[in-house]
């Protein structure tokens, strides 16, 4: 399973089809005023109040804000990445909007199936590499926040033990895992980096349970990259810290929470609804980081020394400029062969081919 | 491997375990009377629900908790009431009390995702809890580990030792028989039903209050099924429920501590996920396999119907 995001996969077949229903609850803001183009947006999961969706519907709920009156938007949450998701997104095109985000990767080859049939229509696909004449593709630049955490947590950490729960092994998570590491070991040499796969985007119980081993292991920070807040939860329990992902997630442990990579859309989204509207939308691909404002740090912990804090801003200066990439040469991996050579700065290519370890992680890659 | 990685392993096992303990043996009392009800991951998932609102609410785990129970056990009633009194079969009632369970749970927790509530702190045992490795494992847990260890204590007892077992399983093996010499067969069933509904939701309850703590949808992931699993293969046994459903959870933490170790072993996670199911039931084969035990110990009427004429 290497969906980019899973459906959170009922225990029996039979919940699946009550599952249809609740895909059916959709919200709409349609005020019906004039001009206004209409939006729709396509969710994996619930929205919640952290997580992958809940930043997506941040992002909708700002370009509302700053569109007022010439966009309305609506959204159906909890769609499957399967043949329903074909009829939801059919359903947002033939029913009058403008524009349709589709955000989630699984949505990809449906997407570009209903976008052939509304040439009208301008479809925006998150995280996949398809695109088409009216179909578009974003992604954002998740590992530039990772290697920020990563040296927070390198100077933070007593017993150089850095643990990480990761949901599938796939390039995306891979480059996450790897900035991570990279970054930890910039300012400690010593920081030894675990991974645990929990085989699932979205398995709390799981994925406390992979944040309690690897704090036995004596990991005394820890970061996932996987849907809930349960590790957030199980560091603050335990006393160690955290880095939370997608959102901000300082309030599920106070003391725990160092900072957290954090995805912003809102921007962007404005940005395609205003093209749209002007008639100068083209399709493409884009990449954002930190730059674009896809990407950026949460708040820091007031735990964390102020020198480090200003480490952490001096980088973030220059991964916005341009002059350091977090994967810049040599980059080793595991077993000592050199993937990037002295001086040199990976290619978006072989970023996105990424399938091994950097070192300084000491847990095995399993095959997929 | 040092002592204190076992003891973290054999900790989280019985964590793991506990709530599959609790299913089970509430599972294997209902089977006992006869009545197969496969329903177990429904119960568990609004005994999760329930407890963890009520538990959101007042701000005491006990209060969710006895909600947990009381969901698990109305469901339960459900179950009786369209298999007791309307004869309905088992098998497929059990499967719409699952289907049914999950969809509602998922409903009426909808508000409540991703809402936090404050773990709760483990009971130390005094001096006991001192003892190195077991100590940690077996006297540092949850206030619920210990009930769970009561509970299953008792059900042995009532199971082997009391006259109420005894009802219980007269009823289980011959409805008929039982009824001949004046026992009140359906209120024995019904009595068997909720407490196999009750202990559902104490374990539904212990996983949204105790383990996450949240709820989510989707959360028990199949633990019912498991538990369901467990019973039989287990061949209606409590000790061997027990055994099995720590070894489940041993397998299940192992794995997470193999994969973070440094040791390089190269097995595909999927494959290391898939073994807690894997090992616990070639294990509970191997050790029931013997075919005439196996009818000896499941009960003769599970699944049937039964009307007194």
């Amino acid at each position: 399973m290497t969906n980019r995001r899973q459906f959170i996969q009922a225990s029996v077949s039979g919940s699946a089809i009550l599952g249809l229903g609740l895909a059916g609850c959709s919200k709409s803001d349609d005020k019906k005023s004039g001009s206004a183009i209409k939006a729709g947006f396509v969710y994996v999961s619930p929205i919640g109040d952290a997580g992958w969706t809940y930043q997506h519907d941040l992002g909708r709920l700002e370009m509302e804000k700053s569109m007022a009156g010439k966009v309305t938007t609506s959204f159906v949450e909890k769609v499957a990445e399967g043949a329903d998701a074909e009829r939801v997104i059919r359903e947002m095109a033939s029913s009058g909007n403008k524009i349709v985000f589709a955000t989630s990767f699984g949505y990809m080859n449906y997407v570009e199936k209903v976008a052939k049939d509304f040439p009208k229509v301008v479809f925006m696909h998150a995280t996949g590499y398809k695109s088409g004449e009216n179909f578009g593709n974003y992604n954002a630049r998740f590992y530039e926040g990772r290697y920020l955490t990563g040296v927070i947590a390198g100077k933070m950490t007593k017993s150089n033990i850095l643990g990480y729960v990761a949901a599938f092994p796939i390039p995306e998570v891979l480059q996450g895992i790897n900035a991570f590491t990279l970054g930890a070991r910039s300012v400690n040499p010593k920081v030894d980096v675990r991974v645990i796969w929990v085989n699932s985007w979205y398995d709390p119980g799981k994925e406390r349970e992979a944040a309690m081993t690897l704090i036995a292991q004596k990991a005394d920070v820890v970061t996932h990259h996987t849907d809930s807040t349960a590790a957030v939860q199980a560091a603050e329990e335990k006393g160690v810290y955290a880095c939370g992902y997608h959102s901000d997630m300082s309030k599920y442990g106070a003391k725990a929470h160092l900072t957290a990579t954090t995805h912003h859309w809102g921007a962007y989204y404005t940005k395609i609804a205003q093209e749209v509207i002007g008639g100068t939308w083209k399709s493409g691909t884009i990449w954002g980081g930190m730059k674009d404002g896809f990407i950026k740090l949460a708040p820091i912990n007031a735990s964390v020394p102020q020198p480090v804090k200003d480490q952490v801003a001096k980088i973030e200066t220059d991964i916005k400029a341009g002059t350091f990439h977090p994967f810049s040469g040599s980059v080793k991996d595991q077993s000592g062969k050199e993937r990037l050579g002295a001086g040199k700065t990976m290619s978006d290519e072989d970023l996105g081919k990424m399938d091994y370890y950097v070192q300084g992680v000491t847990s095995k890659l399993p095959k997929s | 491997m040092s002592l204190e990685l076992i003891t973290a392993i054999c900790f989280a096992t019985v964590v793991a375990g506990t709530p599959l303990v609790l299913v089970a043996i509430g599972e294997l009392v209902c089977e006992k009377a006869g009545m197969l009800n496969l329903g177990a991951e429904g119960m568990m998932s609004v005994g999760a629900v329930a407890a963890f609102v009520i538990a959101y609410w007042s701000g005491s785990a006990a209060f969710g908790l006895c909600a947990g129970i009381l969901a698990g056990a109305l469901l339960a009633l459900i179950f009786g009431l369209i298999t007791i009194n309307l004869m309905a079969n088992q098998v497929a009632t059990g499967l719409a009390v699952a289907i049914f369970g999950v969809g509602l749970a998922a409903f009426l927790g909808k508000p409540f995702e991703a809402r936090v509530i404050a773990a709760t702190p483990p009971l130390t045992i005094p001096v006991l809890s001192d003892i190195p490795l077991i100590g940690r494992v077996l006297f540092q847990q949850q206030s619920l580990v210990y009930l769970t260890w009561v509970i299953f204590g008792l059900v042995v007892w009532f199971l082997a030792k009391s006259r109420g077992g005894l009802v219980l399983k007269a009823v289980g093996e011959s409805p008929a028989a039982a009824h001949a010499v004046g026992i009140a067969v359906n209120r024995v069933r019904y009595l068997a039903v909720l407490f196999g509904g009750a202990m559902a939701g104490l374990g539904g309850g212990f996983l949204s209050v105790f383990y996450t703590p949240m709820w989510t949808e989707g959360m028990i992931a199949g633990k019912g099924w498991i538990a369901l699993a467990l019973v039989v293969f287990a061949t209606w046994r409590p000790w061997r429920v027990l055994l099995g459903a720590y070894l489940f959870g041993g397998v299940l933490i192992s794995q997470l501590f193999v994969q973070s170790s440094t040791l390089q072993i190269n097995v595909p996670a999927q494959l290391l996920s898939a073994l807690p199911y894997l090992a616990t039931i070639v294990v509970l084969v191997l050790i029931s396999r013997n075919a005439q035990m196996i009818r000896v110990n499941s009960p003769a009427s599970l699944g049937k119907s039964f009307r007194a004429d």
